[in-house]
């Protein structure tokens, strides 16, 4: 009898730790961050919501521009993803006449302003300073909400960048600015019910009747999508965490039922009972 | 037509202005299918007697800007029809009315003699006034046909000397066409007026400005320029929202334009089939000076106005637009009645904006609105908070495991008293 109890808590601690590799298998399972590193990014950035730049997470883009101008990335957000923008912008060496605020902003696929939930979004930079850095930190990317909801959704995530203040002298001095954006996996903590049918990607339904022989194939603004494609929005790791809760429920309830048995079989029952 | 609109500019300029914005969008009239059109740029060098001082890099302006456009011509993408026009390049008159209306094509917008169009900017010195604004109407005449998307690159060194007809308000003109034209404007000259009558250009049409001080500088901005114009885009189709919804246009999938004036508000209808999801957004665009506080209401509603959805910002500060979207799903019908047709309803898209504007600010025309409309089949709603009602976490394995226990702790005593009854039995 023992040895059967030492085998049950051997499977128990197994199961232990079957649901820890699990999450961690999870972890990896939906696209990861690293994978989609590309040296080389755009040197170009967008001027507009229609002539953005597609990026990818974790590939540096750069672009030059003048001061005063509106400068749009648009990068590809699954559902389960924090994406985290980081904007270095590079000020003009000339003198200038004063202080300039710079801004990140960041709409979704409907073009709705998201919220950071940390990072210096708004930076003002001294007159003397070389460059600015800013950084916002969305909120993570529900696989559904509500249409009265402005929860982040997957698809694509426009990036703006911008002075919004500065002395008129120094408007159209050339600057250079440089964007990074990543994603992190929250995990199924974040894992919500339902699934949108089609990401938040404008454009996405094909019957767009001007998007027919005028425009060229793939390069509608957004029509991208991250390495690997969309997620379904089904898979979350709490399928592992149910699962392993149902094994460790099962052996728990059989332990338990030894634990009445006792050792062996009643001592007064009757050989043949 | 335009060429007499062009005509009455030289006569009485703002006269001028007006009635071109008045003229009834001649955009759809643009929008004929051309379906291979490729985009146009035209580069508008000021040729001006001033462009003769030695400040850029210790050589003249007009050195500066001919290098450059060498340069630049070398590497111009095969797919973009590039033309050359000038402004105040032959009259060295004194005469006003004959200074401000010396523009002229120098090499007519179309496929690329790289030879040729070098040979005529070779030829040219600096001579006349300034017009910016009949050069930019005749730029933007220069560029008529097709359906891509048209550049001009303003290369200048002044303002405008051609009162009254303001180039800045000829610039909104142009652009209200709905002909997708933008105009970037390039000043050699950083004085106080020259910017912001060139970022007030810039502005009007969704344009850039850069001040330029090194010849470096300006080749880099034009090659950029040229090469974003070959850049593919979408380009929306002009709409007209009205007034109310009853009499609201149908929009069906896709990207359309409109104006819309200062507290104003438009309606559109959406045909949203039963199990579709409707997702608009909206961006009206800041083209001119407005007061510092702004926003965008986009509101769906029925038919019977009963509001069912909506996407609002607001903003404050220097910003090109502002956007705001809504979905939605329309639910699918549980009860279909069997005849495989599938309803639709009827949504009304309102698109409202809260700019204002000193009143020195003309309110027409109105202000861009681009409105993006796609319908996509509908989501899989929610029936729990998490993903299928699945668990997760410590507190969840604890709790099962303490099931579990307890479960398999009364199935053993059950049995074991079932043992002991069944025994004294």
């Amino acid at each position: 009898m023992r040895t059967v109890r030492t085998l049950m808590t051997a499977v128990l601690a197994g199961a232990g730790l079957f649901a820890m590799t699990g999450t961690a298998l999870a972890d990896t399972d939906t696209p990861s961050p690293s994978a989609s590193a590309d040296a080389a990014g755009p040197t170009e950035a967008g001027t507009s919501f229609r002539t953005a730049t597609a990026i990818k997470p974790d590939q540096p883009a750069t672009a030059g521009a003048s001061t005063g101008d509106y400068l749009y990335w648009v990068l590809p957000v699954d559902a389960g993803q924090r994406a985290t923008v980081k904007a270095k912008v590079t000020l003009p060496e000339s003198a200038r006449h004063g202080a300039a605020t710079w801004q990140l902003d960041v709409y979704d696929g409907l073009r709705r302003r998201q919220a950071c939930m940390y990072g210096a979004q708004t930076k003002a930079a001294a007159k003397d300073a070389g460059s600015v850095e800013l950084s916002c930190t969305l909120r993570t990317v529900r696989s559904w909400a509500e249409p009265w909801a402005n929860d982040p959704l997957p698809g694509s995530y426009y990036i703006r960048l911008t002075v919004v203040d500065l002395p008129q002298e120094d408007l159209g001095l050339p600057v250079r600015a440089e964007v990074r954006a990543s994603t992190a996996d929250t995990g199924g903590a974040h894992a919500v019910d339902g699934a949108l049918a089609a990401p938040l990607v404008p454009g996405a339904s094909t019957a767009t009747p001007q998007a027919d022989a005028s425009t060229p194939p793939g390069k509608t603004a957004a029509a991208h999508e991250p390495d690997g494609g969309w997620s379904s929005g089904r898979w979350s790791d709490r399928w592992l965490w149910t699962a392993a809760g149902g094994i460790l429920a099962a052996l728990a309830g059989i332990a338990g039922y030894q634990l009445t048995r006792g050792s062996g079989r009643p001592s007064r029952v009757p050989p043949g009972a | 037509m335009i060429t007499r609109k062009r005509l009455a500019a030289g006569v009485c300029g703002l006269l001028a202005a007006m009635t071109v914005a008045l003229l009834p969008t001649p955009a759809v009239a643009a929008d004929e299918p051309d379906a291979k059109s490729s985009p146009k740029v035209e580069l508008t060098l000021d040729v001006s007697g001033s462009m003769r001082a030695r400040d850029i890099d210790g050589q003249s302006r007009m050195a500066a800007a001919k290098q450059a456009f060498n340069e630049v011509l070398d590497a111009v993408p095969d797919d973009v029809q590039l033309g050359i026009r000038t402004l105040g390049a032959n009259y060295r008159g004194e005469d006003r009315k004959v200074g401000c209306k010396d523009t002229r094509q120098l090499y007519p917008v179309g496929p690329l003699d790289r030879t040729e169009a070098k040979t005529a900017v070779a030829t040219l010195t600096p001579t006349g006034w300034t017009p910016i604004g009949p050069a930019l109407l005749g730029a933007a005449d220069d560029l008529k046909g097709g359906n891509a998307t048209r550049r001009i690159v303003l290369i200048t060194d002044g303002e405008d000397t051609c009162a009254p007809l303001d180039p800045c308000q000829v610039a909104r003109d142009i652009a209200a066409r709905g002909i997708h034209l933008t105009v970037d404007t390039l000043g050699l000259l950083p004085d106080a007026k020259t910017r912001s009558q060139l970022s007030c250009i810039a502005e009007a049409t969704g344009g850039t400005y850069t001040s330029v001080q090194h010849t470096k500088e300006l080749r880099d901005r034009v090659h950029q320029l040229v090469d974003r114009a070959a850049d593919p885009v979408v380009t929306p189709v002009a709409t007209e929202g009205a007034q109310q919804c009853a009499k609201a246009p149908t929009l069906k999938p896709g990207l359309y334009s409109d104006r819309e004036k200062f507290a104003e508000h438009r309606w559109y209808r959406v045909e949203v089939p039963a199990g579709q999801e409707l997702r608009a957004s909206v961006s009206i665009a800041a083209d001119r000076a407005v007061n510092n506080d702004y926003g965008v209401l986009l509101r769906a509603s029925t038919v019977h106005g009963r509001e069912i959805v909506r996407g609002s910002e607001a903003g404050d500060g220097r910003t090109d637009v502002i956007s705001s979207g809504l979905r939605y799903p329309k639910t699918p019908l549980e009860d279909a009645d069997g005849d495989g047709k599938p309803t639709a309803e009827t949504v009304c898209l309102q698109v409202s904006n809260s700019f204002s504007a000193p009143a020195s600010v003309k309110t027409d025309p109105g202000l861009p609105v681009e409105l993006a409309i796609d319908l996509v089949d509908g989501p899989d709603d929610a029936s729990d908070a998490a993903s299928f009602g699945l668990g997760h976490g410590w507190w969840l394995l604890g709790a099962l495991v303490l099931t579990g226990l307890l479960a398999g702790l009364v199935w053993g005593w059950i049995s074991r008293w079932r043992v002991t009854v069944w025994r004294t039995n």
